[in-house]
C-alpha cells in the first residue's frame, strides 16, 4: 500500500514527538474545529460514495472532504469564496466547498477532482490541462479543473472572452492563463 | 466560527417558529458562511431554509415572480427573464463568479451585506456591526463608498447587482411573517443608514423573504445593466447603471433608471428620468440629464471620481439601452 504525502507527514511528525500514533489519532490532529454541542448526522454521496458523517455543523464540505473523508486533492486556498481553488460539483453543479456548510449536503451527490477520471483514463480537461502545460505550481489547478468541466459542457460559453469570463471564479497566482484557455478550448473543441 | 444549533425545517412555518433574536436563516450560505468565518455574524442558530417551497419563475397577472430560493444563475438563464427583462439576467450574469451564481439564492442576494472593509474586520470600529462604535470610513480608505445617501455614521456601499435592476423596475419583494404576508417595493425594503446603520432594511424580527415580484414593462425588453468596476469581471461595482428606455420617433416615451456602486442603498434616479422625459434621445440630453444624478452628493477623500463616473455610466447605459450612438 502507498503511503500519501499527508500520511507521511502525520507519521513523521507522531515519530519525531516519541508517540507511536494510530491513524485515528493522526485524523484527531487533524481536526479543525474544537468539539461543541450539536453533532449533526449527514449522509451524502462522494464520488459515487456513500458517506455518513457525525459532524459539528460548522464544519465546511472543504474541511469534511479533507480531514474526515482524506479526499485532499480539493485545495484550501483563501477560505473565503474568493479564489475557486475548492471548487467541486454538488449535484453536478460547479460550487465552492468552503462556502458549502456539510449538514447541508443530507442526500446530495459530491464530484471532487478525485472522482472525475475514469480509473486510470484522465478525464479528456484533465488530459488537456497536461497537453497544454495548464498550471505552474498546480495549487489552483483541481478547482480551475472542476470548474473547466462544467464551462466544457455550457454550450453558450463559445469564444475566448466568454471562457474568460466563465472561468474567473478560478484565480490563478502563478498565471498560468493563457495554456488553460487553450486547455478548455481543447476539451471544448475535442481537438488533441 | 463560533458554535450554533443547526436546524433543517421543512415548511415555512416551521421555519418561521425556529427564528428568535441571534438567529440566521441559511440559503446559498455565501454571505452567511463567508461573515460567521470572519466573526462578523455570530448566529447561535442557524435554519437552512433550503428545504422550504419557496421556488419557481413564473409570468403571472402581469408581473415576473421569483421564488427566493431560485439561485441566481437559474434565474439569469431562465427563458422568461431573458425574454422579459433582460436587465435583471445581465445584472446576474456581470455579479460575482459561476460557482457563486450557483449557489447564491435571490432573496440571499438581496440580503447581503456590504464589501466595506471596516465592517468585514471585527477588529475595527463599525457603526453597522457595532453601533457607537465610529465609522473609520469616513477618514481611512475610502475609494469603493458612497456618494448618495451616507451619514456621518455609515458611507457603505450596498453591493448586489440585481437589486439595482428590481429597483428601477419598481419590484416588490413578498415578506412572509407569524402573521401573514405583507409586500413592499425593493426600494422601501432598504433603510438608509441614518443614525442606525445597523438597521439595513425593514424585516420585522423572524420575517422572510418569500418572493420578488417584477411588473412587466413591455418596453423594457430593451434594457441594459452596465457595471464599471477595477476589474473586468468577478469584481463589485464602483458604478452600475440599471436603464430602460421607450423611445418614440427618437423622444424618449418613458425611462427607469437605477444606479449601484455609489449609494448606501440601490439608487433610483428619478431625477435624471423627469429630466429625460419628452426630450430627444441624443447624447448631449443624456448628459444634461445626467448631471442631476449627482445634486446631493457628498464625496469622501478617495472617491470623488465617482461624481463623474457616475454620470458617464448613466449617458452609456442609456445610449445602450435606446440603441442610439
Amino acid at each position: 500500500m502507498t503511503t500519501s504525502r499527508r500520511q507521511f507527514f502525520g507519521q513523521a511528525a507522531a515519530v519525531s514527538a516519541g508517540v507511536a500514533l494510530t491513524s485515528p489519532a493522526v485524523e484527531a490532529i487533524a481536526a479543525v474545529d474544537a468539539p461543541a454541542p450539536g453533532v449533526v448526522e449527514v449522509a451524502f454521496r462522494v464520488n459515487g460514495e456513500r458517506q455518513k458523517l457525525s459532524i459539528d455543523p460548522r464544519v465546511t464540505l472543504l474541511d469534511a472532504l479533507r480531514e474526515r473523508l482524506q479526499l485532499t486533492g480539493t485545495k484550501k486556498g483563501c477560505d473565503r469564496g474568493q479564489c475557486g481553488a475548492c471548487t467541486v460539483h454538488v449535484d453536478d453543479r460547479r460550487v465552492l466547498s468552503c462556502l458549502t456548510l456539510a449538514a447541508t449536503l443530507q442526500g446530495k451527490e459530491v464530484t471532487t477532482i478525485e472522482g472525475i477520471a475514469d480509473g486510470d483514463d484522465l478525464h479528456p480537461v484533465q488530459r488537456a490541462f497536461i497537453d497544454h502545460d495548464g498550471f505552474q505550481c498546480g495549487f489552483c489547478t483541481s478547482g480551475q479543473i472542476m470548474s473547466a468541466v462544467k464551462v466544457v459542457e455550457e454550450r453558450e460559453v463559445r469564444t475566448d472572452d466568454q471562457i474568460r469570463e466563465a472561468m474567473s471564479g478560478n484565480i490563478c497566482r502563478c498565471g498560468a492563463y493563457p495554456n488553460i484557455l487553450d486547455a478548455i478550448k481543447q476539451a471544448k473543441g475535442g481537438e488533441r | 466560527m463560533r458554535a450554533f444549533d443547526y436546524a433543517t425545517p421543512s415548511s415555512v412555518t416551521d421555519a418561521l417558529k425556529l427564528a428568535r433574536p441571534g438567529s440566521a436563516f441559511l440559503a446559498g450560505g455565501t454571505t452567511l458562511v463567508d461573515l460567521m468565518k470572519l466573526d462578523v455574524l455570530t448566529p447561535d442558530r442557524v435554519i437552512d431554509v433550503n428545504g422550504l417551497p419557496l421556488k419557481g419563475i413564473r409570468l403571472h397577472a402581469g408581473a415576473l415572480r421569483i421564488g427566493a430560493l431560485e439561485r441566481m444563475s437559474d434565474v439569469a438563464a431562465h427563458p422568461v427573464v431573458t425574454a422579459t427583462h433582460p436587465m435583471i439576467s445581465k445584472a446576474l450574469l456581470l455579479s460575482a463568479s459561476g460557482q457563486l451564481r450557483n449557489m447564491a439564492s435571490i432573496g440571499g442576494n438581496l440580503m447581503q451585506r456590504t464589501r466595506c472593509d471596516y465592517f468585514r474586520d471585527v477588529t475595527s470600529a463599525c457603526n453597522k456591526r457595532l453601533p457607537g462604535s465610529g465609522c473609520p470610513a469616513l477618514t481611512g480608505i475610502n475609494r469603493g463608498h458612497a456618494i448618495l445617501g451616507t451619514s456621518d455614521s455609515c458611507v457603505a456601499t450596498h453591493a448586489s447587482d440585481v437589486a439595482v435592476a428590481f429597483v428601477a423596475l419598481e419590484a416588490q419583494v413578498v415578506l412572509r411573517g407569524k402573521d401573514g404576508d405583507r409586500t413592499v417595493p425593493l426600494e422601501d425594503f432598504y433603510r438608509l443608514p441614518g443614525s442606525t446603520p445597523e438597521r439595513e432594511n425593514v424585516l420585522g424580527p423572524g420575517e422572510l423573504i418569500a418572493e420578488v415580484v417584477v411588473p412587466v414593462l413591455p418596453w423594457a425588453r430593451h434594457s441594459t445593466y452596465l457595471k464599471i468596476r477595477d476589474r473586468q469581471s468577478y469584481e463589485f461595482a464602483l458604478t452600475s447603471v440599471a436603464a430602460a428606455v421607450n423611445l418614440k420617433r427618437g423622444v424618449v416615451q418613458d425611462v427607469r433608471l437605477a444606479a449601484g456602486g455609489v449609494g448606501t442603498k440601490p439608487w433610483r434616479l428619478r431625477a435624471v428620468e423627469e429630466a429625460l422625459q419628452g426630450n430627444v434621445a441624443v447624447e448631449r440630453t443624456f448628459a444634461d440629464a445626467a448631471e442631476s444624478a449627482v445634486d446631493g452628493v457628498r464625496t469622501l477623500p478617495h472617491n470623488a471620481f465617482k461624481t463623474s463616473l457616475l454620470k458617464r455610466t448613466i449617458v452609456r447605459a442609456l445610449l445602450d439601452a435606446a440603441g442610439v450612438r
